[in-house]
């Protein structure tokens, strides 16, 4: 882990270097001063040199100001560490990310990558700035003021060892065990606030069967239960202080009681012993504050971990090492094709499917949910790859070609589909960018949304907001078809992409379709029979296999299925209103 | 300390407020800080007074402690040196002095961070419970009018803004004042010179604070903008990443995010910088005027000025030293405190939300037949439902039957009063009827069953049900005796056992299973991992939409309501699954009321009564072959004919 966080420092290794030894230095001059303000009482102050104590005095201005330089740089060269360190992560995540299949995708969850690229980056941000300033600097000030201490006097110096072994000692058994608790108790805390947004979301339901007691004694009892873990981990915490506290009074004491005999003896200056009561506090101090680094920093560990997961993600599919850069045209053919979301999973998705398509034809799938509909064409474009046989498209293989030469001649319209923050005329410019507004109002017109776009106060130039909640179901769906069609692809895919639609715009697109573009390859699924039933030829869709394949008066005559839904149906008119499913 | 909010947590849901804009300008911080105190005190009065206390003896025995130091080299050092048999006995009753402080001070620090942890993490307990409490009261406006992602940000921001202000900022607040004012006198007593020359020092480390106090703002704004436009661009990217990959747009999606990630890091290394470089500024001024003070005290204690001493100069220096620690403390905590009394205002402002009101009396019992044939009350359960309507003027108790006989007459009803969406509707349904509302969206569908189980109230007009006026109802009540089924199905993170057992929290598990059978469930629920006990999480994100709409029609199924409401319920369930659940749900409601909203015609087909809305008005209504013979908008919608629509 450490190792793949840290190939992303990258240029930050200067600044990373150097803040450390800034640091080294300024904890050299604050283990000086008292060293410089020892001399001015003992030599200067004991002894009536008013000249030394201000030479004395000027040196420990300069040293002062040498220490503020360098607590400076050291600050400054922090900052660029870490924030470019936390850049550079966020970059490399989001690089790879974009590499990533659908199958990756499915394994994270979008909420997964989104709190992995922010929160999780930021507690790494914090993590990396603190180990640069403090994780170096305090063991060098301990150090320092041990060999300073040592120097004054080996015998006194020694307490501080005793002291040093017994605080290190108990804090780290004090962390330990708060630690557990910590861990324990945040995963519960996350799920509090996750319930307190359940409810905020399906408050609704809670109101209609009136569960508002429940839900409130629910809560209370998980907020109890929160409270006591918080106070037990907290509690324990609560030690470290008095600890600390007992070490650097204990010191203070026998330093006291140890230090006037010495000085009585004239084995030690009052001077030196100022100096080293100063050094305890120091010492201790310090002690106490890589304590509390190495609690943040174990816990900034799970958010590394959750970064490497992401950055030593490959994705499942790959592009060819020679690709083929040229689709000859737009039939599709499945070769025994068997499809599994998890290779482990016993039963696969799609079983044994043989199928083949003419370039040009409209192919109308329709099935009940669950069928695998989606699954199968997601297939066409290497969304996902296929787990056993072949598809060709073209007479090739779809897995010798160029994914970004192969998504561009597949369009497809997913289920789910998304409309991005900008104008309409940017949203359409997805499918080509270099599309002129001419060509993009072409686009709109074969999918039925130039009437609406032109409705609109700002037409083509109206913002769309974050996930299109500006526009209703069924325009979102006629933008996301007209997107699609400005690729100008050999094949189309339309998955459940006019189910918000109304029945009459359903049929005109489907019309358009026919006379505009002909010799575009378009796959229709729908749950509507009237969607379909126009179609070339109709795929009837049953857990996972093929039932029927032919046209709409065959199946009629010989598929079960179809002939259910048709007359469940009636005779084309499935639907009333637009947008009622959205 | 370590921090809870330092942990990675996935923040469900949408996320925060997005850039928080400029630092929230408080009304009346000090109306808000004597509000948070007195919620505070409510509860831990004692606590805080014992805190309080503590603080004092902890500030009293490290006084004490320094002052020892003066007296150590003074009073029982020097005089010992060159004494021929110097007797320690003095210094050491001395020490076991001071030690009896320190205990104090020990026991003291250790009581007051202990109790600390109690009144923290028991008010932010009281805040929590306090607010989900009074959240649940809330009217189904508020969630309607408020963003969700603002709602979260009150329970995780806000509370871990205040989390800090409690246990870090308020004690230390306390402390640094008692310590400033207490080692302030202290250094009067022992030299006046050297305690303004210490002031003058203090004033130029709090001036030199609010320098780079000032700087880092500046870039601290820019920074949380940066931080909100990055946030949003990598949840809209994440939410729609399969959309990059179908469109190949990963390229132009790293460009977008370079620049962003720059701006950030930009903003953020500068305002960090300033922030950082606070610290050293603050000790090295520190040490600057330790030196001052060590040459001038210097002078004052070779030419004695005053009767000033090594050993006063010893405990002055240290005086020093702990006179600037709590200002710098004070200085660093300002922020803290601004964040989180801006983080209690919305809390307080949630808290203050007034709750939905209800003033329904008409409550809902059980019920059996008298033998003389009238209606009577009955403890146990019996299948039958009463309205018991306690009359207000003489008290006297009629029970009306359940029969869910639903009138709308003349209902006119707008979700802001100045835009009327639902005109003069008239509605009647008998028991046992299904009535099924058609139209474009917005044209008052959803609104209609709003209004039925009271989640908003009309403006004109009157509901009745079983001849009783809606608004004489207890609310609780009336939901009891209606089963809904929304458009937006929510489940819950719970087993899909629990989840269906939701609309009847006393279920066995068979009358669960049952439930699912009825509701076409059953065989999908067998084939998940774990069954029945198979965990659900994130709003049931592991089941597909139809799956989903399955579990809600069980959870209402099992409900067993006299009157049921079914909105879009089934929109994405497949013709063939849809055709038996709705055998099931003929089942189960044979005599009751049910009411259909779909905009598939196969679910409405049959029904008793469809009525045609348009733009918040009924426009026609009848059974579908009425509707077909009149040729009119239903016609127009079954056909597909779409002139003159």
């Amino acid at each position: 882990m450490l190792r793949t966080l840290g190939a992303q420092i990258r240029e930050f290794k200067l600044p990373s270097l150097l803040t450390p030894v800034f640091m080294v230095l300024e904890v050299l001059m604050e283990t000086i001063i008292p060293l410089l303000m020892a001399s001015i009482i003992d030599d200067g102050v004991e002894k009536g040199d008013l000249h030394h104590i201000y030479v004395t005095g000027i040196w420990m201005v300069l040293a002062a100001c040498f220490s503020l330089f360098s607590g400076i740089m050291g600050g400054v060269f922090a900052s660029r560490a870490s924030t470019g360190f936390a850049r550079n992560l966020r970059m490399a995540m989001f690089q790879n990310i974009q590499t990533f299949s659908f199958s990756n995708i499915d394994r994270f969850s979008t909420a997964g990558l989104v709190t992995r690229l922010t929160t999780d980056v930021t507690n790494l941000q914090n993590a990396y700035q603190m180990l640069l300033r403090m994780c170096v600097r305090a063991p060098i000030s301990i150090v320092c003021a041990m060999a300073m201490a040592f120097f004054i006097s080996p015998r006194l110096a020694s307490i501080y060892l005793v002291a040093i072994l017994f605080l290190g000692a108990v804090l780290t058994f004090l962390t330990m065990r708060a630690h557990k608790y910590f861990m324990q108790v945040f995963p519960k805390y996350d799920d509090l606030n996750a319930s307190v947004q359940e409810n905020v979301s399906a408050i609704r339901v809670v109101k209609a069967y009136v569960r508002e007691q429940y839900e409130k004694e629910k809560f209370t009892r998980a907020s109890r239960n929160i409270y006591h873990m918080f106070v037990k981990a907290e509690g324990i915490i609560a030690f470290n202080n008095p600890v600390m506290q007992f070490s650097v009074y204990a010191c203070i004491i026998a330093l006291s009681w140890l230090g006037a005999h010495m000085i009585v003896a004239g084995d030690l200056t009052t001077g030196n012993l100022m100096s080293l009561l100063t050094y305890c506090m120091n010492i201790m101090m310090h002690l106490m504050m890589l304590s509390m680094f190495f609690v943040m920093l174990t816990m900034s560990a799970a958010s590394g971990r959750r970064i490497c997961e992401i950055l030593n993600e490959t994705s499942d599919i790959q592009n060819p090492a020679e690709p083929d850069f040229e689709v000859p045209d737009g039939s599709i053919t499945f070769d025994h094709v068997t499809f599994r979301y998890n290779p482990a999973s016993a039963k696969p998705v799609l079983d044994d499917i043989c199928l083949s398509v003419r370039s040009g034809e409209t192919i109308g799938i329709i099935g009940g949910t669950g069928s695998s509909k989606s699954s199968l064409v997601n297939l066409i474009s290497r969304l996902y790859d296929v787990s056993e046989g072949r598809l060709l498209i073209g007479g090739k293989d779809v897995r010798t070609y160029d994914l970004t030469t192969l998504r561009d001649e597949v369009s497809v319209v997913l289920q789910n589909n998304v409309l991005f923050s900008g104008t309409i005329y940017e949203n359409l410019r997805w499918g080509d960018a270099d599309a002129t507004d001419e060509e993009c109002r072409c686009a709109c017109r074969l999918a039925c949304a130039d009437e609406f776009i032109e409705h609109l106060p700002d037409g083509y130039d109206t913002y769309i907001e974050q996930g299109g909640t500006n526009v209703s179901g069924g325009q979102k769906q006629r933008l996301c078809i007209a997107r699609a069609l400005l690729k100008k692809p050999k094949i189309l895919i339309l998955d459940d992409s006019t189910s918000a639609v109304d029945t009459a715009t359903d049929a005109r697109i489907r019309r358009a379709f026919a006379e505009e573009i002909p010799g575009t390859t378009k796959l229709i699924i729908a749950q509507r029979v009237s969607s379909v039933q126009h179609a070339d030829r109709i795929l009837v869709m049953e857990n996972g296999s093929v039932n029927g394949f032919g046209t709409h008066e065959e199946l009629l005559e010989n598929n079960e299925i179809y002939r259910y839904i048709y007359e469940a149906q009636t005779s084309g008119n499935g639907d009333f209103d637009e947008g009622g499913a959205a | 300390m370590p921090q809870p909010s330092q942990t990675s947590r996935p923040m469900p849901g949408p996320r925060g407020r997005g850039p928080r804009g400029p630092r929230p300008k408080l009304e009346h911080p000090g109306r808000l800080c004597a509000r948070l105190l007195s919620y505070i005190l409510k509860k831990y009065a004692v606590h805080c007074a014992v805190v309080l206390v503590c603080i004092f003896l902890t500030v009293f025995a490290s006084v004490q402690g320094t002052l020892f130091l003066q007296t150590l080299i003074d009073n029982y050092i020097l005089p010992l040196i060159g004494q021929q048999h110097p007797d320690f006995s003095r210094l050491f009753s001395a020490i076991c002095r001071v030690a009896g402080f320190y205990l104090i001070g020990i026991l003291a620090g250790y009581a007051n961070t202990r109790l600390m942890v109690n009144v923290t993490q028991g008010t932010l307990r009281s805040l929590r419970d306090d607010l989900f409490t009074h959240m649940e009261e809330l009217p189904i406006r508020y969630f309607d009018t408020h963003s969700h992602g603002d709602i979260m940000s009150v329970y995780t921001n806000d509370i871990d803004a205040l989390r800090m202000m409690i246990s870090q900022s308020i004690p230390q607040f306390i402390n640094s004042v008692i310590t400033i004012v207490s080692v302030f006198v202290s250094m009067c007593m022992l030299n006046i010179p050297l305690t303004l020359l210490t002031l003058l020092m203090s004033a130029v480390t709090l001036a030199a604070a609010k320098w780079a106090g000032s700087l880092s703002s500046r870039y601290f704004l820019a920074q949380q903008h940066d931080i909100g436009a990055l946030n949003g661009y990598i949840e809209e990217m994440m939410n729609g990443q399969k959309v990059v990959k179908v469109f190949t747009h990963e390229k132009e999606s790293i460009t977008r995010f370079q620049e962003l990630n720059d701006a950030l890091f930009h903003s953020a290394d500068n305002a960090n910088k300033f922030g950082n470089i606070l610290g050293p500024i603050n000790a090295q001024i520190g040490n600057i005027s330790y030196v001052l003070c060590s040459i001038v005290g210097g002078i004052l204690a070779l030419g004695n000025a005053g009767g000033f001493t090594l050993g006063g100069l010893a405990s002055f220096l240290t005086f020093n030293k702990s006179f600037g620690q709590p200002i710098n403390q004070l200085s660093m905590q300002i922020n803290n405190i601004v964040m989180a009394l801006a983080g209690s205002e919305r809390i307080f402002a949630l808290l203050d939300e007034p709750v939905e009101t209800d003033n329904g009396y008409v409550t809902l019992v059980h019920a059996k037949q008298a033998p003389d044939g009238s209606l009577c009350e009955s403890a146990a359960r019996t299948g039958q439902w009463a309205w018991k309507h306690t009359h207000q003027a003489d008290g006297s108790v009629d029970y009306v039957e359940l029969r869910g006989d639903v009138v709308f007459d003349d209902v006119d009803f707008g979700y802001i009063p100045e835009k009327t969406v639902l005109h003069n509707v008239d509605l009647y349904a008998t028991p046992g009827q299904k009535i099924a509302f058609v139209g474009s969206t917005g044209a008052g569908k959803t609104t209609i069953t709003n209004l039925i189980n009271r989640f908003y109230d009309i403006q004109d007009g009157k509901i009745r049900y079983d001849g009783i006026n809606i608004n004489k109802i207890k609310k609780a009540d009336l939901r009891h005796s209606l089963g809904i089924v929304l458009q937006d199905t929510h489940l819950f993170t719970a087993t899909v056992m629990e989840n269906i057992r939701y609309g009847k929290l006393d279920a066995t598990d068979e009358e669960v299973i049952a439930a699912a059978k009825l509701a076409n469930a059953d065989t999908f629920i067998q084939q998940l991992p774990d069954g029945y006990q198979t965990m659900l999480s994130g709003d049931g994100a592991n089941l597909s939409q139809g799956q989903r709409q399955l579990l809600a029609i069980a959870r209402a199924a099992i409900a067993d309501p006299p009157v049921l409401i079914l909105d879009e319920a089934t929109s994405s369930i497949d013709t063939r699954t849809e055709k038996i659940v709705q055998d099931g749900m003929d089942k189960l409601m044979a005599g009751r009321t049910t009411f259909v909203i779909a905009h598939r015609l196969s679910t409405v087909r049959n029904s008793d009564c469809i009525i045609v809305l348009e733009q918040g008005r009924v426009i026609e209504r009848g059974n579908h072959e009425a509707l077909m013979a009149l040729r009119g908008k239903y016609y127009q919608l079954c056909t597909g004919n779409t002139a003159g629509a």
